[in-house]
């Protein structure tokens, strides 16, 4: 089902967290709402279930404005990030939970509780209570009893939080392949980049309250609306350098220059983002510098390369460079992928 | 503990210290199936002759013990039950509701739990005098139940307060009703202290002695404890191997309690969730 959120502000007592926000979920979509911590991310998914009240605006699911409903009367499931599940009842009394509440038959329960713990592979562990359950299997259950009403939009609150490395990424695919399987629209809460663009379909960069970029994962990173969203997106981060602009070329600190055809000439000032995988030796020469620190990631070593005038660069390449921390390089840039922001951070 | 360390000198210092106690607790039981010579503790004799008053009619202008004894377990039990179920709802509200005046309510409750009951109990005497409640049963367990509850309320508040909000958020979301949630998702976390509590008051209840003997002094309402009182009060002929015989009859309830729901008991300390 499609959701909408039109004009949507919350305040706690005289404090706006969110003004004015507007978006639209895509009926069976999985939309990742993406920001640092107190971006308000959190609170709109709260609003969105019912648990916050809505103080300007509205909520639609589908046609129909919830905004005043209570969260029993809609819809949603949610998946928490401590999942939430309830420690006196075996993983099948929790997944059968909200039926029973809707004073379902008990035929048709057992019958839908199978068809989901089918779904998401938990069939064996139905006898079991939370505490004796991995927490990768407490996620499915949570996510089995989120999903169990056919709720209008699935919610999950950094579902992935609690997980370690390696169930992390067996959850994110598992999640993505339930949400495809059942068609149901979602939203990832996240602070985490990764789960983001790995999992979803589209982002919502959220930033102070406010939508600061909706896009798909990979034009969110190829093409940042501001310096904001470079710096959020892309692990290692990206490095920026100041740069004096005329006669369409860009100076860089260190002496270095590289053309600018299609910069307005009005700019003065601009900060070049440069990603760690735009500089190297395989973008030829003409950016000198020591090597500061190397941090071997296995099949990546990332470089930290201190400039002629002191400035920081960042560079990952594939592993097997015999290079040492103090060794001189000279390497280039990708000039193609090079970002462009005005003194304010928007995108030039 | 380690396997280094010595033990022997806590234990000898503990036995010392708690000597004086063992000795006492010792005679108390020995003493009550005994008889000894006048001029000696060593006693001379097994019998069960102090007990009888368990199976003999009662003496003229005395209560009859299992009268007395059903006195003081529904003294004890309707107490327990009343600061439970009144502490259950009332810290829920007070853990989880943010109603007009709640942060005066909590400072109320600390107040009061800490408030000495001896001088309210002039105050409680008229009260009860006017309403009609002076010298019944009914009437000391209103007072009784009224004093436990601060402590029900702040213990049961602690539990509930370590309930993690997002079962219950998720519990709203399954769409249950707040009620609903309450009895079925949240009660059952808080479970172990309500147990612990249940005990602690039906305990506390056994044990009162000063709201009987002064709200309730006559026959109908005695419980053991003023039963107790009533037969060294009587100071021409003191009996005291009779006397233990009623203590020993009085502590064994508490004694067999404590043995069965010791575990369950240091919850109320712990306060956890695990259950």
């Amino acid at each position: 089902m499609q959701i909408t959120l039109q004009n949507f502000t919350k305040k706690f007592d005289d404090v706006t967290v969110i003004e004015n926000m507007n978006l639209e979920i895509k009926d069976g979509e999985m939309l990742a709402l993406l920001g640092p911590s107190g971006c308000g991310k959190s609170t709109t998914l709260f609003a969105i279930c019912g648990i916050h009240r809505v103080n300007g605006g509205k909520i639609l699911f589908g046609d129909q404005d919830v905004s005043d409903l209570p969260s029993q009367k809609r819809n949603v499931g949610v998946v928490f990030q401590s999942y939430a599940l309830y420690p006196h009842m075996n993983a099948y009394e929790n997944i059968a939970f909200p039926l029973k509440v809707r004073k379902d038959k008990p035929a048709d329960i057992k019958r839908q509780v199978h068809e989901i713990a089918k779904l998401t592979h938990i069939e064996e562990l139905l006898e079991r209570k939370p505490g004796q359950l991995s927490g990768g299997q407490q996620q499915r259950v949570a996510l089995a009893r989120a999903l169990i009403r056919k709720p209008d939009v699935l919610l999950l609150d950094e579902p992935l939080a609690n997980l370690d490395a390696k169930l992390r990424l067996e959850m994110r695919s598992e999640i993505r392949r339930i949400q495809l399987e059942t068609g149901i629209t979602a939203i990832l809460v996240t602070h985490d980049q990764v789960e983001a663009m790995s999992m979803c379909d589209r982002i919502a960069l959220m930033h102070d309250g406010k939508i600061v970029q909706l896009d798909k994962p990979s034009e969110m990173y190829n093409n940042p609306a501001n310096k904001f969203v470079a710096d959020f997106l892309g692990n290692p981060p990206i490095t920026f350098l100041d740069a004096e602009h005329k006669d369409k070329t860009l100076l860089l600190p260190n002496g270095h220059s590289i053309a600018s055809p299609n910069l307005n000439a009005a700019v003065k000032k601009v900060q070049v983002g440069i990603r760690p995988e735009c500089f190297g030796p395989q973008f030829g020469m003409g950016v000198k510098g020591v090597v500061k620190f190397i941090e071997k990631q296995g099949r990546e070593e990332l470089f930290d390369i201190q400039l002629t005038d002191g400035s920081i660069l960042r560079s990952i390449q594939a592993s097997g460079s015999d290079l040492e921390v103090g060794a001189d390089i000279d390497w280039g840039l990708s000039l193609d992928d090079l970002l462009f922001f005005d003194m304010q951070g928007e995108r030039l | 503990m380690s396997h280094n360390f010595r033990h022997w000198p806590i234990i000898t210092i503990l036995t010392i210290v708690s000597l004086p106690l063992i000795i006492m607790f010792a005679f108390q039981i020995i003493d009550t199936f005994t008889t000894h010579p006048i001029d000696s503790m060593i006693p001379n004799k097994v019998t069960f002759e102090q007990f009888s008053f368990l199976w003999d009619e009662a003496e003229t202008g005395r209560a009859n013990i299992w009268q007395v004894t059903l006195n003081t377990f529904i003294f004890a039990t309707t107490t327990a039950v009343v600061v439970c179920t009144v502490s259950m709802t009332t810290a829920y509200a007070l853990s989880r509701l943010n109603f007009p005046g709640r942060r005066y309510f909590l400072g109320g409750l600390i107040i009061l739990h800490a408030f000495p009951t001896v001088t309210l109990i002039i105050a409680i005497f008229l009260i009860l005098q006017i309403i009609g409640l002076y010298d019944t049963l009914l009437g000391v367990i209103m007072v009784k139940a009224a004093l436990e509850l601060p402590f029900g309320i702040w213990i049961m508040k602690g539990f509930y307060d370590n309930v993690p909000w997002e079962i219950e958020m998720a519990g709203v979301q399954d769409g249950a009703s707040r009620f609903t949630v309450w009895w079925k998702l949240v009660l059952p976390q808080v479970q172990p202290g309500i147990f612990a509590l249940m005990i602690f008051s039906f305990l506390s209840g056994w044990s009162e002695f000063l709201l009987p003997q002064v709200l309730a002094p006559g026959n109908d309402a005695q419980v053991l404890s003023t039963y107790m009182t009533a037969l060294i009060a009587d100071d021409t002929k003191i009996d005291f191997a009779l006397f233990k015989a009623v203590g020993m009859f009085y502590a064994l309830p508490v004694i067999a309690i404590y043995l069965i729901f010791q575990k369950k008991l240091m919850n109320i300390y712990g306060g956890g969730t695990k259950g």
